[in-house]
């Protein structure tokens, strides 16, 4: 435990561990500092003056985000003199400013616009001169500058120089004529530069995959844990009408503190698929016919009971730990190989080299780790092959290749769990409707061994339930016992099939997750 | 000698004993005239001895903020075995300052001496010289001493056959006027922008290349070698007024007098002593009307202010401005006050590194309405603008220059209202098509 | 802009003598990007100027970034980053030499060079004028840096005589 400082912030007494900023202290104290160029995850230039505040006994205002704290300090935040000269760094930073916030993507979520509207002049007292002006440039593929609406905060340059490690962006000519330049040969091509977007206070650096797709009230938010690699990143997926539009990191320190990476920022078009499988199908007839769920379960239930020989589930390593635990179950008591599919990136790992442990990982799916403590095998051409000549072939979530699907006629039964339509609807008996990780409630791990949960971002479509519910059910129709009817109950079952998870309680994840004992020393 | 005018009696003559003595350039002309003696002598003392000389001469910096030079020595760290570096400050660039120039034009070897002491003295072995780009003529001067005091051996692994390791890099600067901001000075050194940085860190603690660095004006460094030789006393002695200011200074006098000008003098010399008997006075049927006393980015004084005004540090504060870099600026009756303000803003928006908001963008809007005033288009409103910007701009931003800009538009405005009444009344009437 | 220039291949200019020099540097600094400022005064001793080719070799050489270099070259205004005439004439105008007659100076020298107005190069390529901030003379007003000699004291009625020591 590192020495506390104790000191007052808007009348509120806060203690604080030496050597924190005056900025972080007053988060303590429920006082949110207004600022632009601080930023947690990056090294404070102090350049944009608006956290400047009022230290008792100091005759000149302090900036908050490099002054750190003192015994005794009394802070004012919100004194006279500190609200005028954040009202002056705001005037100031309006003068060249085009005010389009009308045709902006940033606005409603634009810190600019927030503070100007919380503490800034309500007239301009620029009158009629002009304002700088230069063209909009393309920086990458994926981040237009448009240098008007610029503040000079310099967190995009800071964050390619000092995180990304590779400086391709500059602050070019000075005084009022500086803007952002860039290498014209190299550009935000880095694998994390799409973080520059999110970093931008001010919608300066857009995202082209966004450009005018929505306005930022009319998103609905959702916190979850990207699919993209075994990282594990937090983020949160926005969707607009009950699309998903695009994914954004969630601050999480011990993960992915404020970043994640441009594979994952882009994998997020799959959420929308339309051709999804929207009611339990069964076989009748030679044809798949539309059923209710009692009529799925009994149907999948039968080709369980009646297998007689070796049974292979073939997993998307998109199922969560619920699904996979509930799974496991239903197979229970028979001669079952788990296999869990894990996609292997060629391309090397892609770190973000300023933050300890983070990179696109080469195991591109996010719950390898908890598929691995369930018992899944992550030899999946193994587990293919031997499907070929199994009693039963149970797919959950799995996408699977023509080849692969067209080799499973070998089997006895197939019983498949989809959330879209594939060539499983040829080979299957029965196909059940399941949600994706954006429709439900689950837990993945990451490669660390970190249990993190993610939450429901849109509504599932037609009757699709999450896997781990449709697996429960029909185990409690052959076996008995109620059903697990709340994912809490459903990682319940999981903690006692995997000894890592043993300790876990759900409630205590929170938005954030916890590591378990499993994961290796020296990982937060 | 004195130099581009013979010395005045009432000068005192120490720093510019030999300007406009080309003799004095080399090294041998420069141990003729007492060179390198002061080195020798501070070879043989131990550093802290020097240090504290330099504290009871009251040397101060002389580059602007009149620090006590002793006291700044004094705070790089003791035997923390790190490599310390003396960075000597020559990118010269207040509007209305140009002593350093001289100095390093007419004795180089006076400069070379001071930065070979101080470096001794703060535990150095390297000396960074960062003489500004535009400065042509005293880099080739420069770098020419330099070569003759390794050659001689006053520089080098063993200066002065002392054991000691001096060495003397001259860096050229690029046309930056915030690189004279010491922080500015020490990235511009390391091969990046000029920015000012945020302190702490100082750079006794961590300067150029995150080492213990002190940084002296080059002025400051020409004084050492003659306080070691005559003494702290006879320095000190040298003080007409404040005992807090003690030495000469050199004064650069430019603008409207007869005889524009290096003059040094002994501190606490009246200002209109410099003025009317040394520089000659006004010109021919002019009267004073204003002095911008320490280079621009100081309050401007009016002509009751300079009257009793002694050049003093605190002389100069007590008549409402500041000493500065000692860059004169002297005007007289036919001076447009407005268009010199606003020229004087144009020069600090030109130099605003860019970092801090108020500075960016502030010097350009203050520009943006001067010149309206000054076009007869601005409106009564627009003194009172100026001077809340010229406060938002003050005391809020890392390094000064936001100030500097702000200063001579509020003491402009204060002294010199009735001639921006007169552009606002003068307002004209929208040309008709 | 002297159009001539944007056909002419770039020559590397840190090869041969001009490597040497730099390498000498090295050890006088303990980065080398300190040597980042000296090594664009080469290019631009060199080259008359600073393009991106060369901001590229730069750095290439000292192990930077070219946006790094780029967006130092941008903040020293006595690096050119266009072509310029063979001789930059670099005027200052700041208030103590603006009241001393500095705008007429620079008058004449846009009138006597050919240049016309500032930043532009004269049509027979010799000149560049340019308006710059406090060259640090201001008792000898108006200084003014032609390439890189230092002339104290221009009047208008020295322009002439003094352009035609510049071929």
């Amino acid at each position: 435990m590192s020495e506390l400082v104790n000191l007052t912030i808007d009348g509120t007494p806060v203690s604080v561990p030496k050597g924190t900023t005056l900025i972080e202290a007053a988060k303590q104290a429920g006082v949110l500092v207004p600022h632009y160029c601080y930023h947690p995850s990056l090294p404070s230039p102090a350049v944009c003056r608006m956290c400047l505040v009022e230290v008792e006994k100091n005759p000149k205002l302090q900036p908050s985000c490099v002054t750190t704290v003192a015994e005794g300090q009394v802070v004012h935040v919100n004194s006279v003199n500190a609200k005028k000269a954040r009202e002056s760094v705001l005037e100031f930073l309006l003068i060249n400013h085009p005010l389009d916030c009308p045709i902006c993507d940033q606005a409603g979520e634009c810190e600019l616009q927030d503070y100007v509207f919380q503490e800034g002049r309500s007239g301009t007292r620029y009158e009629d001169y002009a304002k700088r002006y230069n063209p909009v440039e393309d920086f990458g593929p994926d981040v237009l500058y448009v240098p008007n609406r610029c503040i000079l905060c310099t967190r995009c340059v800071r964050f390619m120089d000092d995180v990304a490690d590779e400086p391709v962006l500059n602050v070019s000519e000075r005084g009022d004529r500086a803007y952002i330049g860039i290498d014209p040969a190299h550009k935000l091509t880095h694998e994390w530069s799409g973080n520059v977007v999110d970093l931008c206070p001010v919608g300066s650096l857009v995202s082209k995959d966004f450009l005018h797709k929505a306005r930022a009230w009319d998103l609905d938010k959702s916190a979850s844990v990207c699919t993209g690699c075994s990282q594990g990143c937090n983020i949160t997926v926005e969707t607009r009408d009950d699309a998903v539009v695009r994914l954004k990191p969630r601050p999480n320190l011990e993960v992915n503190r404020h970043f994640m990476c441009d594979t994952g920022r882009r994998d997020y078009r799959w959420m929308n698929r339309g051709d999804r499988v929207e009611a339990p199908l069964v076989r009748q007839d030679a044809r798949l016919q539309a059923t209710d769920w009692l009529k799925g379960f009994e149907a999948l239930a039968a080709l369980v009971k009646g297998a007689n020989g070796p049974v292979i589930v073939l997993a998307s390593g998109r199922a969560s730990v619920e699904s996979l635990a509930l799974t496991k179950q239903l197979v229970a008591g028979k001669s079952a190989t788990l296999a869990v599919q894990i996609p292997m990136s060629k391309d090397a790992e892609a770190p973000l080299k300023g933050v300890p442990n983070l990179a696109l990982r080469q195991e591109r799916a996010p719950n390898a780790k908890g598929a691995e403590w369930l018992g899944y095998s992550k030899d999946w051409s193994a587990a293919v092959s031997a499907a070929k000549s199994a009693a039963l072939v149970l797919v959950v979530g799995a996408e699977l290749s023509d080849a692969e699907w067209a080799s499973l006629r070998g089997a006895k039964a197939v019983g498949v769990l989809a959330a879209v339509d594939a060539l499983g609807d040829e080979v299957a008996q029965v196909v059940l409707p399941i949600t994706t990780v954006v429709e439900e409630l689950g837990a993945y791990v990451n490669r660390d061994g970190r249990v993190q949960r993610y939450w429901p971002a849109k509504a599932a479509p037609g009757m699709a339930r999450p896997a781990w519910w449709v697996a429960g059910e029909v185990a409690s129709l052959i076996a008995g016992g109620d059903a697990p009817q709340s994912v809490e109950a459903a990682f319940k079952v999981a903690t006692t099939m995997a000894p890592q998870l043993g300790g876990v309680s759900y409630s205590e994840l929170g938005f954030i997750g916890r590591s378990t004992a499993a994961a290796p020393a020296g990982v937060a | 000698m004195g130099y581009p005018h013979p010395s005045h009696p009432k000068e005192t003559v120490v720093l510019s004993k030999y300007f406009g003595d080309a003799g004095a350039r080399t090294y041998a002309g420069w141990t003729e005239r007492g060179g390198y003696q002061a080195l020798k002598k501070a070879l043989g003392m131990a550093p802290d001895q020097i240090i504290e000389e330099m504290k009871a001469s009251g040397l101060r910096g002389r580059g602007g903020a009149g620090f006590p030079t002793g006291l700044k020595w004094s705070f790089m760290p003791k035997n923390d075995g790190k490599p310390h570096y003396l960075v000597c400050n020559a990118d010269e660039s207040e509007p209305g300052t140009f002593k350093d120039r001289e100095i390093m034009r007419w004795t180089p070897h006076a400069l070379i001496e001071g930065c070979a002491v101080a470096a001794y003295a703060i535990g150095a072995e390297m000396i960074y010289i960062y003489i500004r780009g535009e400065f042509t003529e005293p880099w080739t001067i420069m770098e020419k001493a330099v070569a003759e005091a390794y050659q001689a051996g006053a520089l080098g692994a063993s200066a002065m056959g002392s054991g000691k390791r001096i060495e003397v890099v001259l860096h050229r600067g690029a046309g930056a006027y915030i690189c004279g901001e010491e922080t500015a000075l020490m990235n511009s050194i390391e091969g990046k922008r000029g920015n000012p940085r945020i302190k702490p860190p100082f750079p006794a603690q961590a300067g150029v290349f995150a080492l213990p660095t002190t940084v002296n004006n080059v002025e400051t460094l020409a004084a050492v070698p003659h306080i070691l030789n005559r003494g702290a006393e006879w320095y000190k002695g040298l003080c007409l007024s404040s005992p807090k200011s003690t030495g000469t200074k050199l004064f650069s006098v430019c603008g409207h007098v007869q005889k524009p000008g290096n003059y040094e003098v002994t501190m606490g010399t009246p200002m209109m002593t410099l003025i009317d008997e040394m520089c000659g006075g006004m010109r021919p049927g002019r009267t004073l009307k204003a002095v911008i006393p320490g280079g621009s980015s100081v309050p401007i004084m009016n002509v009751a202010e300079a009257k009793e005004c002694l050049l003093d540090y605190e002389g100069v504060v007590a008549k409402g401005s500041m000493l500065g870099s000692a860059g004169m600026i002297v005007m007289d009756d036919s001076t447009d006050m407005v268009r010199v303000i606003m020229r004087l803003a144009k020069f600090y928006a030109h130099e605003s590194c860019a970092q801090c908001t108020q500075c960016r963008e502030g010097t350009a809007w203050t520009v943006k309405i001067l010149e309206r005033i000054l076009a007869g288009e601005g409106e009564a409103k627009d003194l009172d603008l100026l001077l809340d910007l010229a406060e938002n701009m003050t005391g809020k931003t890392i390094c000064v220059l936001s100030d500097s800009c702000a200063a001579p538009v509020v003491s402009g405005i204060q002294k010199f209202r009735g001639e921006f009444d007169a552009y606002l009344s003068r307002r004209r009437a929208p040309a008709m098509a | 802009m002297n159009a001539a220039h944007a056909n002419v291949p770039y020559e590397p200019v840190f090869v041969g003598p001009m490597k040497q020099k730099l390498e000498a540097l090295y050890p006088k600094y303990p980065t080398r990007q300190a040597c980042l400022l000296p090594a664009l005064w080469m290019v631009q001793e060199a080259r008359g100027w600073i393009p991106e080719q060369g901001i590229a070799e730069v750095a290439q050489v000292l192990g930077l970034t070219p946006a790094y270099v780029k967006g130092v070259v941008t903040f020293y205004t006595m690096y050119h980053q266009h072509p310029m005439g063979r001789h930059v004439i670099q005027v200052c105008t700041t208030s103590p030499c603006g009241i001393c007659g500095a705008e007429e100076t620079l008058k004449a020298l846009l009138q006597h060079t050919g240049c016309q107005e500032l930043g532009r190069t004269s049509p027979d390529g010799r000149f560049t004028v340019v308006e710059t901030e406090c060259l640090g003379a201001c008792g000898f007003a108006t200084p003014v840096l032609i390439g890189n000699d230092f002339v104290e004291s221009v009047t208008p009625e020295r322009v002439p005589g003094l352009l035609q020591r510049y071929a």
